[in-house]
């Protein structure tokens, strides 16, 4: 097996690593949120590579054309990506009211503040 | 054609956005009433369909199933939209006046048709026959529940939600990647043919690379969504600061569906010769589950904030039910499945007598609980009944699904087990006798909080599961039948 032939998937994994990283050690909220949606966006990598099919195009019928890739893994993407969005959303939100009411979005400031009370 | 099983889907959905549009805030709750009640009117017929007729395949908009989605509805999914949509009935009748003290009257509308948009997701994974829909109702759930749980009083119900917010996306997210392999091996998303194709691969020595790692993705996104011990730590802090019903509504489903996800994807998808004689998922789940029955339920014992101790054990309940997964037979799947139904209905229970005290006390820490014995007698004499039934003290019905439980563990000839359960509910009778000598045998609190007993609205559902919990211990025929009928099929690879 060629490892390079599949760099498509090592992209999507170290995406999804480096992602994954940023979410377990960083304090700041905002920035968990980024390493979240890095995380998320590697899957959707994943699930377009699946999807191509060497020489293939677009699954539109036309004169002359035999191969096509497969249209299903993108749809399924979209509806990740809105979801995604809607993650992204609902945390900015709860990131939002957390400064309200905290005044940081450091996560360590957050618990020194709560159990000081 | 029988449309039911997407009325089910379609009537809370459709009501969320009602309940916004509507200016009238009592509204609100009266139509979130009239959803989850007629949700449950459609489950007991739905439940009645499959236990006579058999499983139902419902093609979502006449499109067959390759092409278009697919709703499957077996004795399993009929079980938990029973349980899902009958404790969602019960919560909304109950949440009237808890939601009028904790929740702010600007939010009210937003609060039910969230809640409405979290029952139909859940109603969503349970019914669907499709792989990837599955994970589209688990976000529509999962996000719909971050948000209920920032809506808590205190600040620290933001902290918890942007925690479960975290980790359940990482979970769900793995989810995702564990469907797209399945489907990238086989090109099907339908479960029904995924499971077909996949018992098609050839079993080599080490097995498909593709389907390992799928398997591998999918466990450890479900163990985060369910709640097993080592991922676990997004529970208690959700449960504690999350506003009484949305506490009740979720301990009493949530993890319920997340441990139905697994079930279906090991036994009806993977299939459980590779799940469970390739890759030994049994041995994976014993020692977590075995972790969750001690650890959780010692953790339980020290914790001062009782809805944060109900909360521990309830991890410790749902490691009673991987405990019957992972001894993979059919009176242990059976044990399993019908804890699910029982730790609904104790759970269900205890967490509304927690809403109740809250509702006159303003908090429930053990010290609020003082002489509350003679204050609130109805309540606590529900907390004292539910917390039998967590014990499994006979006649109850947490006695039924632990008995079967020790029952198969000794079939499989798994003493040290059969010794970790009985040693469980012990712990679980001190952390629960805390509460009960603090509230009947403690001199009363020197501040009176008032002396009323919680308001009938309250009493009423609590008291109904009070009652289920008691009938279902001395009558277990119906909720037992269905378990091991869901037990057999699961056995069978979904087929029946």
């Amino acid at each position: 097996m060629n490892i390079g032939a599949h760099y498509n998937y090592w992209v999507a994994i170290f995406l999804m690593m480096t992602g994954f990283y940023v979410v377990i050690t960083h304090g700041n909220l905002i920035k968990k949120l980024i390493g979240l949606n890095l995380f998320t966006t590697s899957v959707f990598i994943l699930y377009i590579s699946l999807a191509k099919v060497r020489g293939g195009t677009a699954p539109i019928i036309a004169p002359g054309i035999e191969v096509y890739s497969n249209p299903l893994p993108h749809v399924l993407i979209l509806t990740a990506i809105v979801v995604g969005v809607a993650t992204t959303a609902v945390g900015l939100a709860l990131a939002l009211l957390i400064y309200d009411r905290y005044g940081t979005l450091e996560e360590e400031e957050i618990r020194l503040k709560d159990d000081s009370l | 054609m029988n449309h039911l099983p997407a009325i089910q889907v379609i009537i809370p959905l459709l009501c969320a956005p009602l309940c916004l549009l509507l200016r009238w805030r009592t509204g609100a709750w009266l139509i979130a009433t009239i959803a989850t009640w007629a949700t449950f009117g459609v489950s007991l017929v739905l439940a009645r369909t499959v236990v006579l007729n058999g499983a139902i395949t419902y093609a979502m908009g006449g499109w067959p199933a390759p092409w278009g989605i697919s709703y499957h509805v077996d004795t399993l999914s009929a079980f938990l939209v029973l349980i899902v949509s009958g404790v969602g009935a019960l919560t909304l009748a109950f949440a009237y006046k808890s939601v009028q003290r904790e929740i702010r009257p600007e939010s009210l509308r937003a609060f039910y048709a969230l809640l409405l948009i979290c029952l139909a997701g859940l109603l969503g994974i349970v019914l669907t026959g499709d792989a990837f829909n599955i994970y589209v109702f688990l976000e529509i759930s999962s996000l719909s529940a971050y948000a209920l749980i920032g809506m808590g009083q205190r600040r620290r119900a933001l902290r918890a939600a942007f925690q479960y917010l975290i980790m359940g996306t990482i979970g769900a997210t793995f989810i995702l990647i564990g469907i797209g392999l399945l489907y990238s091996l086989t090109g099907t998303l339908n479960i029904q043919d995924l499971a077909a194709r996949v018992e098609m691969i050839p079993a080599s020595t080490y097995g498909n690379h593709t389907l390992i790692t799928a398997f591998a993705f999918l466990t450890v996104g479900l163990s985060l969504k369910l709640a097993l011990f080592p991922l676990h730590l997004w529970l208690p802090n959700a449960y504690t600061y999350a506003p009484s019903v949305v506490t009740i509504f979720l301990a009493a489903t949530a993890t319920k569906v997340a441990v139905y996800m697994l079930l279906r994807f090991s036994f009806c998808i993977l299939g459980q010769r590779f799940v469970f004689e390739q890759l030994t998922l049994g041995n994976i789940l014993l020692l977590p589950s075995l972790a969750a029955i001690l650890v959780a339920s010692l953790v339980a014992i020290f914790q001062y904030d009782i809805k944060r101790m109900l909360a521990y054990s309830s991890i410790a309940q749902i490691g009673y039910m991987t405990l019957g997964i992972s001894l993979n037979s059919h009176a242990g799947l059976s044990a399993g499945i019908l804890h699910m139904f029982n730790h609904a209905l104790m759970k269900g229970a205890l967490f509304m007598a927690m809403g109740a005290v809250a509702y006159r006390t303003g908090s429930v820490y053990l010290s609020d609980f003082r002489g509350l014995g003679r204050r609130m007698p109805w309540t606590m004499a529900a907390f004292v009944l539910g917390g039998m039934s967590l014990m499994g003290v006979p006649l109850t019905a947490g006695f039924i699904s632990k008995w079967i439980l020790l029952q198969a563990t000794l079939e499989a000839g798994w003493w040290p087990v059969t010794a970790i359960i009985l040693l469980g509910s012990l712990l679980a009778v001190i952390y629960i006798w805390r509460v009960v000598e603090t509230a009947y045998f403690n001199p009363r609190h020197e501040i009176e909080h008032g002396t009323e007993e919680a308001p009938l609205s309250m009493l009423l559902p609590m008291w109904v599961l009070v009652g289920a919990n008691v009938y279902f211990g001395i009558d277990t025929s119906i909720p037992l039948q269905m378990a091991q009928r869901a037990a057999t099929i699961l056995m069978s690879g979904g087929t029946l």
